[in-house]
């Protein structure tokens, strides 16, 4: 530790700590544009100037230099770093001075009005006029993609933008071609950015040359009313702020949760807005000669419960999607076990996870934080980019770091970062469980192997007998010991886990989701807005959900429900940590809380459920899962869950590993009614075909 | 200084590839830099590149530098645009960078810019035969020897407007005038031969 006085007051700091770092720890406030937490340094914007007293006689920019550079006192007393002494004013005023004689006074038109630390700073740390009479600088504006819209113009060069697309998003698309005062922030010939993270660049750029383009010219900061919530496009559960103007969702930003997220989000998370708006469902439809028919809640309640009056417990069966919260699909097994049906399922996918192993056996039990602790990797079947970005950046960020040998079982698939293709199928697992391969023996001399096991080794037939051989290759590797276990499960779906953990999943003689949407199986059919499974015709279909996608095409009764940012709701994340999403907006139209659907809907069934409010429901949920009420918390799963998994045994097939997302933005039924989103995707395919072409 | 644009799609060549000499020595200078760090030799692949392709940087060129050291093509545009001696237009066979700082310009190289606007035309524009084009630059570093132009990678010094027009018609008529001083001095030593020195030790 080194003993500095920033300011008068004395601190003790590590010696790698940066000059600005030091001084943010003694209390006191510096001013930045290219300075970031999460980024390399790269010291271009001068803002962050302070005074070292006795040092070089000129202001130090303070994000570039080391506590440990530092030339020593003769005498040996602490150097003194003045903050707020006339130098550092006066250099603050010309550096600020210097990035206003070109950036032009658009405040009133620029998105970036009201959010914008340039306009913030030149309050802060600017003198109140200007000397310059000259033309501005004009540059061209760049066609970078559909989602971030640029007005280069306003760029003060910070290069923020293109660090992060380099080293974080890890798809080095973005940079600065021409010096000087030229330079010029771009695209390689202004294709479309590729990268699913590509939105984060409008929140770090710090004045308004990178703005949203969906969200472009349509409210201001501080009409905004923010909530925030919780994101469930992907299973790691993003820290979000839900921005709402009325009951419009306006847009969605990322919150800092370093445990998550750090302070990324996807694509999707951020830009599925326009989706929360088109082809909602806001009012009951019922199903009369063939066709969908808008009807009032009491009459979609009456069909409900005549059909289902006739229809025999076996023949009954409940499926939830992607997008449920624990409360809904809480009170929804509530009320099949009520009627006693056995038929539950929330694996629409068919994924071979399972309570009945333990709950180890299903998350994802290195935690997202313990990537960066982890030492050797093994991906099996699954496609972290496209599955979840942001865990992908996490994975790239540890690989960075240096000295983290990748493995991957399944596609061969650009995921940003180097790794050594190991094999496609179950049989390179068995032969690397075996230890029979050169890569087994990487990850055997590693503290802390990581094994990822995703969808696209569970969601097929033998999706058990793989479960099981990968749980016995991370027990062979030494995955599983005391202190660690790299035994983790990535889902795709925000719904996942929690189902899991209230056991929504076929009772003793019950069904699963595969055997219920087969033809003839079922009278009844609950779809908790499981749309990515086809149901085939016969079964009657009751459909609670929010978007008119294809579980409403196939629905019989349609009850319309509430989406993500319309109800205060709990998920749990495939760590298996339980985090709480605010309401920020309200359902549209007739629409309600799906668990005030079920509710509603149980009373006129006969078994009425004992909840009237949401506190009553949470009550009896934390009563029958009190880990559910630990918000925040992951409730760590045993080790022995993995031992178990194991012993289970089964023969796998040989077919390769595919990962069930092929089209990032599409996988869920917001998404897919979002034009933003349709327009990436067809970005997203051309890119893809071009680069087959060549 | 201005902004740096690669050539219109017309001018730009449908396929670029180091010939093998070329590739050979690309590779040697590759190997100077540790494994990891190939792409330090971006530079003189690029002009290797421009060499080449006659002069200038066609887009082909670039994604080839790009794939040879395996680095994303923004990286590649990137450095050819911060350079200005690299070409990102297509140059004449005969491409003048005449010097216009203080100590050429004082020497009278306002004279030869003239000339040059007068008979090849705009800068970085190639005359209609592809003889010439020309391009104002920065300090050539041969004040001594001012006004100076270079002429692809010869220097021409000590120019006068007609010694300059005598060089544009020399290399019109497909001859090499001699590079170096167009007076009568040897490389930058005094005009007229030696003033001190003269006896022999």
């Amino acid at each position: 530790m080194t003993k500095l006085i920033v300011d008068g007051r004395e601190i003790d700091v590590p010696p790698e700590y940066t000059l600005l770092q030091a001084c943010e720890a003694a209390g006191a406030e510096i001013p930045r544009f290219c300075f970031h937490e999460r980024l390399s340094i790269a010291g271009n914007c001068r803002m962050c100037l302070i005074e070292v007293v006795g040092g070089p006689p000129k202001p130090q920019a303070s994000c570039a230099m080391a506590v440990r550079d530092l030339m020593p006192n003769k005498d040996g007393s602490p150097k003194v770093l003045l903050t707020k002494s006339p130098m550092v004013k006066k250099a603050r005023e010309g550096v600020m001075e210097f990035l206003l004689i070109n950036h032009p006074l658009d405040c009133p038109i620029c998105d970036q009005g009201g959010e914008c630390d340039l306009q913030d700073q030149a309050m802060a740390y600017g003198v109140d006029s200007s000397r310059y009479q000259e033309n501005k600088r004009a540059v061209e504006d760049k066609h970078i993609g559909a989602l971030v819209k640029t007005i280069m113009t306003r760029c003060i060069h910070c290069t923020r933008c293109v660090r992060f697309m380099t080293e974080v998003a890890g798809v080095p698309e973005l940079g600065a071609i021409g010096r000087g005062e030229d330079m010029e922030i771009t695209t390689y010939l202004e294709q479309a950015m590729t990268s699913e993270l590509q939105g984060n660049v409008v929140d770090l750029c710090p004045v308004g040359a990178l703005t949203s383009k969906p969200y472009v010219f349509s409210a201001r900061p501080w009409e905004l009313t923010k909530t925030e919530s919780i994101d469930v496009m992907d299973a790691l559960g993003s820290a979000i702020r839900i921005d709402t103007r009325g009951r419009e969702v306006m847009r969605i930003l990322p919150r800092v949760n370093d445990d998550v997220n750090e302070e990324w989000i996807s694509d999707k998370s951020r830009h599925v807005v326009d989706g929360l708006r088109i082809q909602r469902l806001d009012r009951p439809y019922v199903r009369d000669d063939g066709r969908l028919r808008p009807a009032s809640w009491p009459a979609a309640f009456a069909a409900v419960a005549s059909k289902l009056k006739t229809a025999r417990k076996e023949r009954i069966g409940a499926i939830v999607g992607d997008l449920a919260a624990v409360e809904e699909i809480f009170a929804l097994k509530d009320l099949m076990t009520r009627f006693g049906v056995a038929n539950l399922d929330c694996r629409q996918d068919g994924a071979a996870v399972d309570p009945a192993w333990g709950r180890g056996s299903y998350l994802f039990n290195a935690t997202i934080a313990g990537i960066e602790s982890s030492d050797a990797l093994l991906l099996v079947g699954v496609n972290p980019r496209r599955e979840a970005a942001v865990l992908n950046a996490r994975i790239r960020k540890r690989w960075r770091s240096g000295n983290y040998p990748i493995g991957v079982i399944g596609e061969r698939a650009d995921l940003t970062y180097q790794y050594e293709y190991i094999g496609q199928g179950p049989e390179t697992l068995a032969d690397v469980a075996a230890g029979q391969h050169a890569f087994a023996n990487v990850l055997k001399g590693a503290q802390r192997p990581l094994v990822i096991l995703g969808a696209g080794a569970l969601a097929r037939p033998d999706g058990a007998a793989i479960a099981s051989l990968a749980a016995l290759a991370a027990q062979s590797l030494g995955a599983v010991k005391d202190g660690w276990n790299g035994f983790s499960v990535l889902h795709s779906a925000a719904s996942r886990v929690g189902a899991l953990d209230l056991g929504f999943v076929p009772g003793s003689g019950g069904i699963g989701a595969t055997q219920m949407t087969a033809a003839g199986a079922l009278d009844v059919v609950f779809s908790l807005g499981a749309d990515e499974v086809e149901i085939a015709p016969g079964a009657f279909v009751v459909y609670i959900g929010t978007h008119g996608d294809s579980g409403a095409n196939r629905a019989d009764v349609i009850l319309p429900g509430a989406a993500y940012p319309e109800k205060s709701a709990t998920y749990v994340n495939t760590e298996g940590r339980v985090q709480m999403a605010a309401r920020a907006s309200f359902p549209p139209g007739e629409a309600r809380e799906d668990w005030a659907i079920l509710r509603a809907l149980s009373e006129l069934l006969g078994h009425k459920l004992p909840y009237d409010s949401l506190t009553q429901l949470r009550a009896a949920l934390f009563k029958a899962h009190p880990h559910m009420q630990r918000i925040g918390q992951i409730a760590p799963a045993a080790a022995a869950d993995i031992a178990r998994l194991a012993q289970l045994g089964g023969t796998p097939g040989k077919a390769p590993f595919v990962s069930p997302i092929d089209d990032y933005y599409m996988t869920n039924p917001i998404a897919r009614a979002s034009a933003v989103m349709a327009e990436c995707s067809v970005i997203a395919e051309g890119s893809a075909a071009q680069t087959a072409a060549e | 200084m201005a902004v740096r644009r690669l050539a219109e799609p017309h001018q730009q060549p449908k396929a670029f590839a180091f010939t093998a000499d070329n590739l050979a020595w690309a590779k040697k200078q590759i190997a100077k830099y540790p494994e990891g760090r190939q792409q330090s030799a971006v530079i003189p692949l690029l002009w290797r590149a421009q060499e080449q392709a006659g002069g200038w940087l066609p887009q082909k060129a670039i994604e080839h530098v790009a794939e040879v050291l395996g680095m994303a093509n923004i990286r590649v545009l990137e450095v050819a645009t911060f350079y200005t001696m690299f070409n990102l237009v297509p140059v004449g066979k005969f491409h003048v960078q005449m010097c216009g700082t203080t100590p050429c310009m004082l020497r009278g190289a306002g004279a030869l810019l003239d000339i040059c606007n007068r008979r090849i035309g705009h800068q970085n524009e190639v005359t209609a035969d592809g003889t010439f084009s020309w391009v104002e630059v920065e300090c050539l570093g041969a004040c001594v020897n001012a006004p100076t132009a270079q002429i692809n990678v010869d220097y021409y010094e000590d120019l006068t407007p007609e010694t300059f027009e005598k060089i544009l018609d020399e290399m019109a008529a497909g001859r090499t005038p001699k590079p170096g001083p167009q007076v009568d001095r040897q490389m930058s030593a005094p005009i007229g031969g030696a003033t001190t020195l003269k006896a022999k030790a």
